[in-house]
């Protein structure tokens, strides 16, 4: 599998030239990029997030609810990250392509969880199965630096490929 | 390189040659009479005010325009001046010569065409159908599964197939030969040509997408000079979406969702049915994609306006409504596509079980507008034939064209009774699609490129409508038809219908590259297509094609030959006499 960097920190611009002229490369990347197992909590699912889906506004499932603020581990599919340098990336249900229609960053499904991992680790493969630990964040949240609205996020997380 | 040194020599040795670099409106620009534009002249360097000279057919345009443009010596976005007026309104048709000039320079000057319209209107009503993305073959598709063929004949037509005006539209933008939903629905809806992602503005310079010259839009025109007139706008889109967006929004950028619930609201359409609520809740509301705290649901109900959530209150809202005013909002994003809400129940239905179709929101619109004695505009799109075309899900896509052919049925019978209805279906750009013959799971072997049948080895499809709804009664027949994009990302070929949900060809990698999605290569039978588009590519593309646009009652007599998308406009408010009043 060819990687690349994930990191829990920005990357610099000139990082990102860098690695696009090396290829596929590793770029810049300061350990932590052996396989982390993951450390437990709660599994939660994604048919589990919302317990109710209406045009008016969705709501949280009691799950959600009571899992609020604890370690909880979920299983899905990691997108690439909006812009190289963002903080975060997404973890969707299926693989998926960014936008397939329009190419804005705000058309994702409403069922995703948005990731602020603890360390810098590397990107995996959309195609490959991932599980994240993390505290389980719940309510609205715009990101600073991208303006990205996000309902669910897993801060402080770690994943590994399964 | 002495080419570059002799260039470079040249504009050395004559400073200025420049002049203007851009007038908006564009050279060869058509508004309509009454109309609101805003005009600018963007100069190449910062220029002293005193020099700048910009006359309208050699007067000055302050004497034109009935104000002097408003000068910028240096704009924030770029290191040079710049004139801007906005909301010019030119009454009189005919033609302008701007030139613009900096200190005795020669001029840069564009020409437009400024057209009135008859005094009185022909058309009552006009119900205006866009099927996004519906090329030929998605009609010959639409027409073989819905209604079969047999030994070279259609058993039957489509709706569509009978309105008996017809025209070739090129579809091409400002910057490209190539087009989107956006700039393509705002050609329709404002007479302007504009660039690919923008909505009732041309493209300029300013880094802001709200700051770019504005074009009026149908809705806009309709608020201005036929306010009596109520307006309809009906999607399987999100209702913020290019072409529901494209009779109400100035933006450079159709991605601006939130902001176009705004420029909806700021026209407030007397019906509006779709998708796309997620923009309409409060940053708050769980499932909300706004960045603020307004709520919009509420602001419409503020007005007047019965919201509708499904497809029960939808006709409930239809029947009952006083105001006249509806706000039909039936997902958070997208509406699901007709395969998936009827037969597969896949997609997002489990979450939006009562999700209304284009048939449904047609005939509701329709009997809300229809109540207004002074007449009413109504657009209608089919919009997932374009969602389900990218994907290169052309079962779906299919499918999506009969749903949308049947909503063309439903105005035509609207139209037979109310005459003085002009109807005009058409798309808004085409796909790079095909049907090349049938794929025959009863061949021999596993190879399924051997199952394709071309020329005499195609011979029929065995679809179904028992029911005689319309749809196939099974869309994974044994032998159904061979559909192929001329252009696709790296995928898997998988020669069937999805049956678990649209297809998703590609996803992306750490590189920005799309790569053929794994979730499809154990599928018995699939294969590779390594792609021929770029691979920041993620699905098929719009193809560059001329579109078909077939067109009934009074006025449809000048939708003929090859027509800009820019100029059916011209026809619409001519219908309506929307130009200034001589």
């Amino acid at each position: 599998m060819k990687r690349s960097s994930w990191t829990g920190e920005p990357v610099s611009r000139r990082d990102i030239v860098r690695a696009g002229m090396g290829g596929a490369a590793a770029l810049a990347l300061a350990g932590h990029v052996a396989p982390v197992r993951a450390q437990g909590g709660d599994m939660l699912t994604f048919e589990q997030l919302y317990g109710k889906f209406s045009v008016l506004g969705l709501e949280f499932s009691e799950q959600v609810k009571r899992l609020k603020g604890r370690k909880v581990s979920m299983r899905g599919f990691m997108a690439p990250p909006l812009k190289a340098e963002s903080k975060f990336f997404v973890l969707t249900k299926m693989p998926m392509a960014l936008c397939p229609f329009c190419s804005s960053d705000a058309d994702w499904p409403e069922d995703i969880v948005v990731v602020y991992l603890g360390d810098k680790q590397t990107f995996v493969q959309s195609n490959q199965t991932i599980e994240v630990t993390g505290t389980l964040e719940v309510g609205s949240w715009i990101d600073p630096e991208t303006g990205f609205v996000s309902q669910l996020r897993l801060t402080d997380a770690r994943f590994r490929s399964v | 390189m002495r080419h570059y040194w002799l260039v470079a020599t040249a504009v050395a040795l004559v400073p200025g040659v420049a002049g203007a670099q851009a007038i908006y409106p564009i050279d060869r620009a058509t508004i309509l009479s009454g109309s609101k534009f805003d005009f600018k002249v963007e100069f190449p360097e910062v220029v002293k005010e005193a020099d700048v000279k910009v006359l309208v057919n050699g007067e000055d345009h302050a004497s034109v325009f009935g104000k002097k443009a408003e000068f910028t010596e240096k704009e924030k976005d770029a290191n040079a001046s710049a004139i801007r007026l906005n909301d010019v309104v030119i009454a009189k048709p005919g033609t302008y010569k701007i030139e613009a000039s900096v200190a005795g320079q020669p001029a840069k000057s564009v020409t437009w065409e400024v057209y009135g319209t008859a005094d009185k209107p022909v058309a009552k009503n006009v119900i205006f159908l866009i099927g996004d993305g519906m090329s030929v073959a998605h009609r010959t598709a639409a027409r073989i599964m819905s209604r079969g063929n047999t030994q070279g004949k259609a058993n039957a037509k489509l709706n569509m197939d009978y309105l008996p005006n017809l025209a070739f539209i090129g579809t091409s933008s400002t910057d490209s030969i190539a087009a989107d939903s956006a700039n393509t629905a705002s050609a329709y809806f404002t007479g302007h040509k504009s660039a690919v992602n923008a909505l009732g503005v041309y493209d300029s310079r300013a880094k802001n997408s709200l700051e770019h010259p504005k074009q009026e839009t149908l809705g806009q025109a309709l608020r201005r000079a036929a306010p009596n007139k109520k307006l309809g706008i009906v999607t399987t889109a999100e209702v913020e979406d290019a072409t529901p967006a494209a009779l109400v929004a100035n933006t450079r950028k159709r991605a601006d969702k939130d902001k176009i619930v705004g420029m909806h609201f700021a026209v407030l359409p007397d019906v509006l049915l779709g998708g796309g609520s997620a923009y309409f809740l409060p940053q708050g509301t769980p499932g909300s994609k706004r960045k603020d705290d307004i709520d919009y649901i509420a602001k419409f109900r503020d007005e007047g306006y019965s919201i509708a959530t499904d497809r029960d209150s939808l006709i409930k809202s239809a029947a009952e409504t006083n105001s006249g005013k509806v706000l039909g909002l039936f997902h958070t994003g997208n509406m699901d596509v007709l395969l998936d809400r009827q037969f597969l129940k896949r997609g997002t239905v489990d979450k939006f079980p009562n999700q209304p179709g284009l048939v449904d929101m047609t005939k509701a619109a329709l009997d809300v507008l229809s109540k207004n004695e002074d007449g009413f505009v109504l657009m209608v799109e089919g919009a997932s034939i374009d969602k389900m075309s990218h994907p290169l899900d052309w079962d779906r896509a299919a499918v999506e064209t009969i749903e949308f052919d049947n909503a063309v049925g439903v105005a035509r019978e609207f139209a037979e009774k109310h005459p003085d209805t002009l109807v005009i279906v058409t798309a808004d750009h085409t796909h790079g699609v095909g049907v090349v013959g049938t794929i025959d799971d009863n061949k021999p072997g596993d190879d399924m490129r051997e199952k394709v049948g071309t020329y005499q080895d195609a011979g029929f499809p065995n679809y179904e409508d028992k029911d005689g709804d319309t749809y196939p009664d099974d869309i994974n027949v044994s032998k159904r038809l061979a559909i192929f994009s001329n252009n696709f990302p790296d995928y898997y070929e998988t020669w069937r219908p999805k049956l678990d949900g649209p297809f998703v060809p590609a996803i992306k990698n750490e590189k920005d590259e799309y790569i053929a999605n794994e979730q499809y290569r154990n599928v018995p039978g699939a294969v590779l297509r390594i792609g021929n588009i770029p691979r920041s590519g993620d699905t098929g593309v719009h193809a560059v094609d001329d579109v078909v646009l077939q067109s009934q009652g009074p006025g449809s007599e000048k939708l003929k030959g090859y027509m800009e998308n820019s100029d059916v406009y011209r026809v619409v408010v001519d219908a309506l006499a929307l130009g200034a009043k001589q």
